[in-house]
């Protein structure tokens, strides 16, 4: 069984996890055209005004954000279940049927989105259209049935997990995939005292990306080094609760970097300071782990007298390692930038944050998510060693050029936001309005959309890739 | 031979992650208790004893706010003063207040105004930072986006735009026409007012107070 990840034919666990997979690239590339339509309306504003106006594209933009991965990161535990456990997952007959629930309910609540906009300022509105709070926007109908949803998957990981061979990553995904689902509740009412809304809002938002996505991308990794270059599972896992405890140590605290200015006290700003400041440092750690763990399984195959590379998955392989490197750069270097207090006075709501959110959602999710599907593909066809193609290679230079243009073009734009609407014009509705007409501004505003397109163009060779390498005939079969 | 160093043995990685978690979490669980208590929303006895709170009662739209430099503390701060008049009123009573709030909170999630706005600097960057609008010099008496509506006063000329914006463009960028009923610019107008009375530690720095070094103005 443990080399079952070659031979994912059969298994019904590996079967669910290919419809996850396929369901969060449709709404992969969903996210991607309502970025561009609201790339777009930067550089002409009267693009589709009052009809799909920026609050929509970008509400959408965002949203698919979050569901696509979290798709793609549930598909990826029921991949790997199998191959840890040494059986076949607990409870798939529910796992199948609440993947058509959410799939089902993830269409309604966009459409609603897409038809129905915005609605009166009642309770109704945020039960059934909408909440109108970044990224968890989804009306509260959809809440209690992602809930449902969730659970039902955390059942089955612990169900699996419990009856079968309790491995290292296995444990650390049950305790973080429970956290993960438990903290969605605290998204989930209202309060007339906006900084409480926020200060809720933050443990949601920030202990999944800072936090819980972090640690279970580090369990992705693992799996992904033992499968792909067959690195030693006890140093791997060794790593892993390394990495867990510098995680967990500095993002749970770190989460003190949201509250320097929502109305909470003054002794957010050292706590804050200190802890995300150590953020970066697992990402490094993680980083160094990758490349150390390659290099010392080829050094031993060199070694043997096998001088062949020791990567049984190209494509999967080289998004593991940009996520590696990604996750430090997007996350860690972006992220560092403007987490001191005394910078995000300044950098707080400007196009800072929105390049550190591109860099990072890239570089930590979206990249070890893309290597899933290729490990996917590879497992679902029987083959031994999967090859790059020419769509895979224009598919990764794309993406993740037009993503660190877009990254960059955002930071000078924010570098003009921090210097004219905010030092020199104080944030008011003439500051703000003064940058955004700066030169700096505009061009790096078309500079942004030129390397969006980049990176759709990329996502059409991805999707293309993915439906066609596993009858690619240059593979060991 | 020598012992198995504790440094390369998982279980002791594994336990030492299961403790630095805990102690995270304790941590946070205490501070969350702390600070819950002191951003929970004050009461107009507040307000008429002086007793400050970081974020006031809804009755705050009876009075005059101002952002005022705080010279212990290094940075501005907002500051409740004399009453004042909103939409006519300056009596507004503690259910009413409420009220308003409630309706201008709601419609604030309802309108998506979070997803082109920032509210306390969270949002979307397409369209102005709200944490302060309410202090903005443009909204006030002689500020353009005030005499741009025809409205006397700050309250009325920002419920006037909020129910008609294409009407009012000020740029090229637009704020698109989403339904807003007169009730409910009321409701806004007041949950913007509240948000401005929020003791956000000095942000944003300067709010309002430069007149602007750009082209000259």
């Amino acid at each position: 069984m443990a080399s079952n990840h070659l031979t994912g034919v059969g298994s019904e666990s590996k079967q669910l996890a290919t419809w996850y997979f396929t369901f969060a690239a449709i709404i992969f590339g969903a996210q991607l055209v309502f970025g561009v339509v609201a790339a777009i309306q930067y550089v002409m504003p009267g693009f589709l005004f009052e009809i799909v106006d920026f609050s929509v594209a970008r509400m959408i933009h965002i949203n698919a954000l979050v569901v696509w991965m979290v798709f793609a990161m549930f598909g990826a535990v029921y991949w790997l279940l199998p191959d840890e456990t040494g059986i076949e997952t607990v409870g798939i007959k529910i796992g199948k049927l609440l993947f058509w629930v959410f799939a089902a309910a993830i269409v309604v609540v966009v459409l609603v989105y897409l038809l129905v906009q915005v609605g009166p300022a009642t309770e109704s509105t945020i039960w059934l259209i909408h909440e109108g709070r970044e990224y968890i926007e989804a009306p509260r109908w959809a809440d209690f049935g992602i809930v449902v949803v969730a659970l039902g998957f955390v059942f089955n990981l612990f169900a699996t997990g419990m009856k079968g061979k309790q491995t290292g990553i296995i444990t650390v995904l049950m305790a973080d995939m429970l956290a993960f689902a438990g903290l969605y509740l605290a998204g989930m009412f209202f309060t007339d005292n906006i900084s409480v809304d926020q200060f809720w809002w933050w443990w949601v938002i920030h202990l999944w990306v800072e936090a819980t996505w972090e640690v279970y991308v580090g369990s992705l990794a693992a799996y992904g080094l033992i499968t792909m270059i067959g690195a030693h599972r006890k140093t791997v896992e060794m790593w892993l609760w390394i990495e867990v405890a510098m995680l967990f140590g500095s993002g749970i605290l770190g989460l003190g970097h949201h509250y320097f200015w929502i109305g909470t006290p003054e002794y957010w700003w050292e706590i804050g300071a200190l802890f995300s400041a150590l953020e970066p440092l697992p990402l490094v750690a993680m980083f160094i782990h990758v490349l150390y763990d390659w290099g010392k399984t080829q050094g031993a195959e060199t070694e043997k007298g096998n001088p062949a590379s020791v990567i049984k998955n190209k494509p999967a392989f080289t998004w593991f390692v940009l996520n590696a490197f990604g996750n430090f750069l997007g996350a860690g270097i972006w992220g560092f930038f403007h987490t001191l207090p005394q910078v995000n006075l300044y950098t707080h709501g400007t196009q800072f944050t929105s390049a550190h959110g591109h860099l990072a959602f890239f570089g930590a999710y979206a990249t070890i998510l893309i290597g899933m599907m290729y490990l996917a593909v590879q497992g679902t066809n029987g083959i031994k060693v999967l090859k790059s193609t020419k769509s895979s290679l224009a598919a990764t230079w794309m993406i993740t050029g037009g993503v660190m243009g877009m990254g960059i073009a955002l930071t000078i734009a924010g570098y003009v936001q921090v210097l004219v609407s905010r030092a020199q014009m104080g944030a008011t509705w003439a500051g703000y309005f003064d940058g955004q007409s700066g030169m700096w501004f505009s061009q790096a505003m078309d500079w942004r959309l030129f390397m969006g397109v980049i990176t759709l163009i990329g996502f059409v060779f991805l999707a293309k890739d993915l439906l066609s390498i596993g009858k690619a005939t240059h593979h060991e079969r | 031979m020598a012992k198995r160093s504790v440094w390369s043995d998982n279980r002791f990685w594994q336990r030492s992650a299961a403790w630095v978690t805990g102690f995270a979490s304790i941590l946070l669980i205490w501070l969350t208790f702390d600070t819950s208590a002191q951003i929970s929303m004050g009461t107009d006895a507040d307000l008429q004893n002086g007793v400050t709170k970081r974020v006031p009662a809804p009755t705050v739209i009876n009075y005059k706010i101002t952002y005022e430099m705080d010279t212990t503390r290094g940075h501005e701060v907002p500051v409740i003063g004399e009453k004042e008049m909103f939409f006519g009123r300056d009596d507004w009573s503690e259910e009413e207040a409420a009220e308003l709030l409630h309706l201008g909170k709601l419609g604030s999630q309802a309108k998506n105004c979070m997803n082109c706005h920032t509210l306390l600097g969270n949002g979307a960057y397409y369209a102005p930072d709200l944490t302060k609008a309410w202090l903005d010099p443009a909204w006030g008496p002689e500020g353009s986006l005030q005499s741009m509506t025809g409205k006397n006063t700050k309250e009325e000329a920002m419920a006037e735009f909020l129910q008609h914006p294409s009407q009012y463009p000020t740029h090229a960028r637009m704020m698109p026409d989403l339904g807003i009923t007169a009730d409910e610019a009321q409701g806004l107008v007041a949950f913007l007012k509240h948000m401005s009375s929020i003791d956000t530690n000095g942000f944003p720095r300067n709010f309002g107070k430069i007149k602007g070094a750009v082209h000259g103005k």
